[in-house]
């Protein structure tokens, strides 16, 4: 059994990393991920055949994490909104080379520069693909440090499982907050080795492309990827559903804003208000199927997200009308306090009534 | 009877070339096969091909090879480098991709050290894309998005990226070449095997520099194509060693990281 010890959030992304076997980090700095670039300089150097290179851009960051996954690494870029709309363009090529990677967005406040607060306006983006063509990436959203240890580590397995960008979508203050953390033993790496280029040896020389002129060989290249999402749909969702037994309300929230929630159910137990939480932690796929078995029974779902109602679209085609929907939204880089969030239930509830 | 010409291991058997009759790619993928062949090191070579004319390269090339995004070459190429020192990396890149939107991929690798080789062909225009202007295109030189002929004032100059990348202390070789005679080809085919064997012996960043005949997009004839190259183009981008580091300055002699 590994110790506890109390580490800062972005650095147990890099910890982590390391411990799944990442041997490759190419990164840019950007506020507030920039702990997890400078843990990598210090540590993935020490460990034998780890890389870490401060490249010259974010787009130059995500175009080395595929050369390095193409050669047959664990690679790993991390990033904040900004930086992360600059690396599309290789995750997109990555989704289509079939590459495994893992791509770390500590969001901040958008659109544009925004500030460096936590939010979540990055959903979107994260969860539909996020650059051009007919894609998705894996994405998992962590709610405490110790979710970071071990999503991260996930996050290996399952872009090299099924050949596929994984994005970890947490916020600036997950990555800045501090909580203590065990690091679990990293499972061995499981994957085939056939894509990987090292030198064609006396064989037959591979080739790894995402051009594909002709539109049906194309085509049929999007239905092979859209059948690998399909497989990953019905078997890698997860959740946490939290306090919902006796519930009347169902608090919809992930990350940051489900911790927020967390701590509003408690003040909204003082008020009479019975709310538990529903809580995604893979953002695609949604788990749609766990939210709806809940909608059978439970008729009040309230929507919590720092931004202006992201997620709120998937809670929609989950409930597809068969359940009373509510949202409130805190943008820019806003992280209300669990007493306004019981406040505003509160009114919304009491209106209702 | 004796064998004195075949096609080289590393060109895949059975394929017809795509590029236009009169251009330079042909050569210099056979070029670049004859010398992974006589290094012996096509069962440890990975290539980079770019967006581009040359994207195609891996139906010619018989070696690993993944394709980069438009400029990210020298990026995808760090990656592989990096994780597999031993092999030996090259991109190929042309002069939109390496001069214009790959400009800052192409220009850290050099100056970090990186250990591999670009294969930089220079036809001064874009032409899969149906020969716009690009970074090297001359003064004067007509495009079709430089009509009149590419004006100072409002289109900038020629860059001579080989050049500028010789100013840093992180390149090891770099020459220009030119494949419009036979007499070229035989020096481009000595100068990219010099690149080749400076990566192998790690002394880092090489770069071979080809101007490239583009009949199609100079609309000329592939003879006129040639003789321009002698006559305008090589004022601009004179052939010749640019940067050749001995293996002993700097202490270069092993500096090619591995890591």
């Amino acid at each position: 059994m590994n110790s506890k010890v109390l580490m800062q959030g972005n650095r147990i992304i890099g910890e982590a990393a390391i411990r799944a076997g990442c041997r490759f980090y190419a990164g840019y700095p950007i506020t507030p991920q920039n702990e997890i670039p400078e843990y990598m300089a210090e540590n993935l150097r020490k460990v034998e055949g780890g890389v870490f290179i401060q490249s010259e851009s974010e787009i130059a960051a995500i175009n080395m994490v595929a050369g390095a996954a193409s050669a047959g690494a664990r690679a790993m870029t991390s990033s904040s909104g900004p930086g992360i709309s600059l690396k599309q363009e290789g995750i997109s090529s990555m989704a289509a080379q079939e590459l495994p990677g893992v791509i770390v967005n500590m969001m901040r406040g958008g659109p544009g520069l925004g500030n460096i607060r936590p939010s979540q306006g990055d959903y979107f983006q994260a969860t539909r693909g996020g650059g051009h063509g007919d894609y998705r990436t894996i994405v998992l959203a962590p709610g405490t440090c110790q979710e970071l240890a071990d999503l991260t580590m996930d996050a290996f397995d399952l872009a090299d499982r099924y050949r596929i960008p994984v994005v970890l979508l947490a916020d600036g203050m997950i990555g800045q907050m501090m909580e203590p953390v065990v690091f679990k033993e990293p499972k061995p790496r499981q994957y085939s080795a056939d894509y990987v280029l090292k030198g064609a040896g006396t064989g037959k020389a591979k080739t790894i492309k995402g051009l594909i002129l002709d539109p049906l060989d194309m085509e049929e290249h999007n239905w092979k990827l859209d059948r690998k999402y399909r497989v990953i749909a019905a078997k890698e969702t997860r959740c946490e559903i939290f306090n919902t037994d006796e519930a009347d309300i169902v608090i919809v929230a992930y990350g940051t804003a489900a911790r927020v929630a967390k701590g509003a159910i408690k003040r909204l137990g003082d008020h009479g208000i019975k709310a538990g939480l529903f809580r995604p932690i893979s953002l695609w796929p949604f788990p749609t199927e766990e939210l709806r078995r809940l909608a059978g029974t439970r008729k009040k779902f309230f929507v919590f997200e720092m931004s202006t109602g992201q997620m709120l679209e998937d809670v929609r085609l989950a409930l597809q009308g068969y359940a009373d929907i509510a949202f409130h939204g805190r943008p820019g880089g806003v992280v209300p306090t669990p007493v306004e969030l019981a406040n505003v239930i509160v009114r919304q509830y009491r209106r209702d009534r | 009877m004796k064998k004195v010409f075949s096609r080289p291991e590393s060109l895949r058997k059975k394929f017809v070339f795509h590029y236009c009759p009169g251009c330079g790619h042909s050569i210099a993928h056979r070029v670049i096969a004859e010398i992974i062949d006589e290094l012996g090191v096509r069962g440890t070579t990975i290539g980079v091909p770019p967006a581009g004319c040359a994207v195609l390269a891996y139906n010619y090339f018989d070696v690993d090879m993944i394709e980069a995004m438009h400029g990210r070459g020298p990026a995808v190429a760090t990656g592989i480098k990096r994780v597999r020192p031993e092999c030996l990396v090259f991109s190929y890149q042309g002069d939109g991709d390496l001069a214009a939107i790959g400009i800052a991929e192409t220009f850290h690798a050099a100056n970090r050290g990186e250990n591999f080789t670009i294969i930089f062909m220079n036809n001064a225009v874009y032409g899969m894309t149906g020969g716009q202007m690009a970074p090297t295109t001359l003064l004067d030189q007509k495009s079709t998005t430089s009509p009149p002929g590419r004006n100072a004032v409002l289109d900038g100059y020629p860059v001579q990226i080989s050049e500028i990348l010789a100013m840093l202390p992180g390149t090891a070789y770099i020459e220009r070449c030119t494949v419009n005679s036979p007499a070229n080809i035989v020096k481009t085919k000595r100068a990219i095997k010099k690149a080749f064997q400076y990566q192998l012996d790690g002394r880092g960043f090489s770069l071979i520099e080809i101007l490239s005949p583009c009949p199609t997009n100079w609309k000329m004839s592939p003879i006129d194509a040639c003789r321009w190259i002698d006559d305008v183009m090589s004022k601009q981008f004179p052939i010749g060693v640019i940067k050749d580091t001995p293996a002993e300055a700097a202490g270069k002699e092993g500096a090619g990281h591995d890591r």
